[in-house]
């Protein structure tokens, strides 16, 4: 009986060991749709997370001693009212960083919630790590101290895109086409004035917006864009509303180069295949083809072994988890994320994926290179959605927007 | 001018794409009474299964072989689903296919996932057969226009100068008659519920590789399919195929010509409030064409309910 006793007592004890070890773990919160629309990039933004804290952390023995990452996912359906929910629901299961990417709605509503909370419950303050939501206004009057934005916002993809179509003499007319919805209206209106300061002599033959998610066949669009005589189009599209209107451009006899946010991975590279080859232009950070380096390229077949089906296309998610882990040893704590948020102002890296990075600190906006790459076959390392097409680096803008004002007014803690 | 000849056939082909759908809805529709709500997720599963097949034996095989898995599908589903429910009366028969038409969409997802499929069109037709005006028209799109015309003047032969015809056009009417004259009229629903699906697999099959093959296609092309044959009278073969065109140009015509609401009211001899970003009119005044587009047929459909409640080329008086 004494012994039935020892034996429970040393599983009780071996039991709160396991939690204490357990607990030693940081929880980083992923809020992003995991079901509907947009579930298939909600899901492989979690694999590329899980998989960075693993390479990167917790396979070469954690930080700060042996702390290793915990990825765990929430759902928020990309409702900003269900993000509110799930950031709930993160911080009472003691995560103390929450990422999220897809929708600048959700990620305003996340940012504000979490100002709020630090505010309230100066024991228990979270960070926000924004990997990929890109509203300019979110490092700008939006700000805050909670928030960094690891993505170059939509103003500074214009101006990386802006700055090689003006350095191509060759553009002399450029068509703007947009969804008919705030992210739609903002990319017009920066391509607008930007295309004006540097190259005044570009026309913009087109400055127009379509319902969103509504346009059946894009074919009336594509005759617009032919007959306008344009050498060049800029869209913000996504989704069935960019390969749409993607493919009837070029099937319908434009031959120019298409600039887009997200025209590649998820699906479209594949979906475009041929017809997009040359065609599609990507604004986008991290180098994928060619890999950067001899890491990025073993990382990379590390994950394709893991996970065969995915695609790194959100390069930065890597340089989210490299440099929480570099502000963790910096700070010496994990848990006091005032500490690590200091640590990462102004902290400069290397990119998992290539370049320099620095996180700017009066607006936590970080800055890094902007690749413009190419749909195509040729010379393409890693291919997108098990394709034979990829995204090859045709240009670079270095740290780009590295001076770009910001009207962030910052309250530090 | 060009612009506008370019305009007129890619608003055929939009339109012969929509009676494709539209002409096995209408037909099922006038022989049942039962609206399919499902009748779009046939189209998705056409799309799907001629692109799986399409993988391993090219476009071709899948032209032929997809609608055919389809309509068996969807004859299956009439002799063990819809004739189960169809004692019960039309509420339960249209709630039947809408949750077919959740089920189909959840299952495409599970099996194929929600990314774009990368279904493409044949190489062999990957070429520009024309071009107006540097207004290249693809190979794809005339052999699309071809299939729908030769599909519509199949339908149109069968259904007018065949005995098999004559059958489901007596069934309609009279189905205890017909039934009494020795003729299996519930295989007659059978057959034509699916060959109604296969030809709505059939559009898909052509229409996959240019509007794009996503588990949001059926709901996307789901409610313009009911307007067109409302539009058209339900039940009617022509019907369909005149209402089809003439949203196929009213959807390409407007997307094409930015007329501005502007334009209009100063027209008609307005003063434009300034500044236009305070006024309470502001919605109005920077309307354009293309914004209202996608939202043409259905005020098109009030117009023609309005005027013509049995449709352009319904017979039924109510």
């Amino acid at each position: 009986m004494k012994s039935f006793k020892k034996l429970v007592l040393s599983a009780v004890v071996a039991g709160i060991a396991a939690t204490a070890a357990h607990a030693e773990s940081v929880k980083i919160a992923y809020i992003d749709p995991l079901s509907g629309p947009f579930a298939a990039t909600g899901v492989n933004g979690l694999h590329q997370f899980e998989f960075a804290a693993d390479y990167l952390v917790n396979d070469k023995g954690g930080v700060l001693d042996g702390t290793t990452f915990e990825v765990i996912g929430f759902d928020n359906k990309t409702s900003p009212k269900e993000s509110l929910i799930q950031l709930q629901v993160a911080i009472d299961q003691g995560a103390r960083y929450i990422v999220q990417g897809n929708g600048s709605g959700p990620a305003h509503a996340l940012t504000d919630a979490i100002e709020k909370h630090n505010k309230r419950n100066p024991d228990a303050r979270v960070l926000f790590l924004n990997y990929s939501a890109v509203d300019p206004a979110l490092t700008n009057e939006a700000c805050n101290f909670w928030h960094f934005r690891f993505d170059a916002n939509a103003d500074m993809k214009m101006d990386a895109m802006t700055d090689v179509i003006a350095a191509d003499e060759s553009i002399k007319k450029v068509y703007v086409i947009g969804q008919d919805y705030s992210f739609g209206k903002a990319v017009s209106a920066a391509a607008a004035s930007m295309l004006g300061a540097k190259r005044p002599d570009i026309e913009i033959v087109g400055n127009e917006l379509h319902p969103i998610g509504k346009v059946k066949d894009f074919t009336p669009y594509a005759r617009k864009i032919v007959s306008s005589g344009a050498d060049a189009v800029i869209t913000g599209n996504w989704g069935s509303d960019m390969l749409g209107l993607g493919k009837s451009a070029i099937e319908n006899g434009f031959d120019g180069p298409i600039f887009t946010y997200y025209g590649a991975g998820s699906g479209m590279t594949a979906a475009f295949g041929e017809s997009g080859k040359n065609s599609i232009r990507l604004v986008a950070e991290s180098q994928i083809n060619p890999p950067a380096s001899d890491e990025a390229t073993a990382l990379y077949n590390a994950f394709k072994a893991k996970y065969p089906d995915g695609n790194i296309d959100q390069g930065r998610i890597f340089n989210v988890i490299n440099m929480l882990a570099m502000a963790a040893e910096k700070a010496g704590t994990a848990t006091d994320v005032v500490a690590v948020a200091s640590a990462l102002e102004g902290m400069e890296a290397d990119g998992v994926f290539g370049g320099k990075l620095m996180m700017r600190a009066q607006d936590h906006q970080i800055i890094q290179d902007i690749h413009i790459q190419v749909h195509t076959n040729e010379g393409i390392t890693f291919t997108y959605d098990n394709s034979d097409y990829g995204v090859l680096q045709e240009s670079t803008v270095t740290m780009a927007s590295k001076d770009a004002p910001t009207t962030c007014e910052m309250k530090r803690p | 001018m060009s612009l506008f000849i370019v305009n007129i056939l890619d608003g055929l082909v939009t339109g012969l794409l929509l009676f494709m759908l539209c002409s096995g809805l209408t037909l099922i529709f006038s022989m049942m009474g039962v609206l399919n709500f499902a009748h779009a997720s046939f189209y998705m599963l056409g799309a799907y299964f001629a692109y799986q097949i399409s993988t391993y034996t090219g476009f071709w095989v899948g032209l032929i072989v997809a609608p055919i898995i389809v309509g068996v599908f969807g004859a299956l589903i009439e002799r063990y689903g819809l004739r189960r429910v169809h004692k019960y009366g039309h509420v339960p028969e249209l709630i039947f296919t809408f949750g077919l038409a959740l089920l189909i969409e959840e299952v495409v997802q599970f099996f194929w996932g929600r990314s774009q499929m990368p279904y493409r069109a044949p190489e062999a037709l990957d070429f520009a057969a024309f071009s107006i005006a540097g207004n290249a028209f693809p190979a794809y799109k005339v052999f699309m226009i071809f299939v729908a015309i030769g599909l519509f003047l199949a339908l149109l032969y069968i259904l007018t100068k065949t005995r098999i015809g004559m059958t489901i056009q007596a069934a309609l009417s009279y189905p205890e008659t017909v039934q009494n004259l020795g003729h299996n009229v519930p295989l007659v629903f059978m057959g034509v519920f699916g060959v109604g699906t296969a030809m709505a697999g059939l559009a898909g099959v052509i229409a996959g590789p240019v509007m794009g093959t996503f588990p949001g296609m059926a709901v996307f092309l789901g409610s313009i399919v009911f307007v067109t044959i409302v539009i058209g009278g339900l039940g009617s073969l022509w019907g369909a195929l005149i209402a089809s065109l003439l949203i196929g140009w009213i959807q390409t015509f407007a997307a094409t010509y930015n007329v501005r609401m502007e334009d209009i009211l100063t027209g008609l001899g307005f003063d434009k409030p300034e500044p236009i970003w305070d006024s309470a009119w502001q919605d109005l005044w920077t309307l354009t064409l293309p914004q209202i587009g996608p939202i043409l047929p259905y005020l098109l459909m009030v117009i023609v309910l309005v005027v013509r409640p049995q449709g352009l080329f319904g017979k039924r008086e109510s």
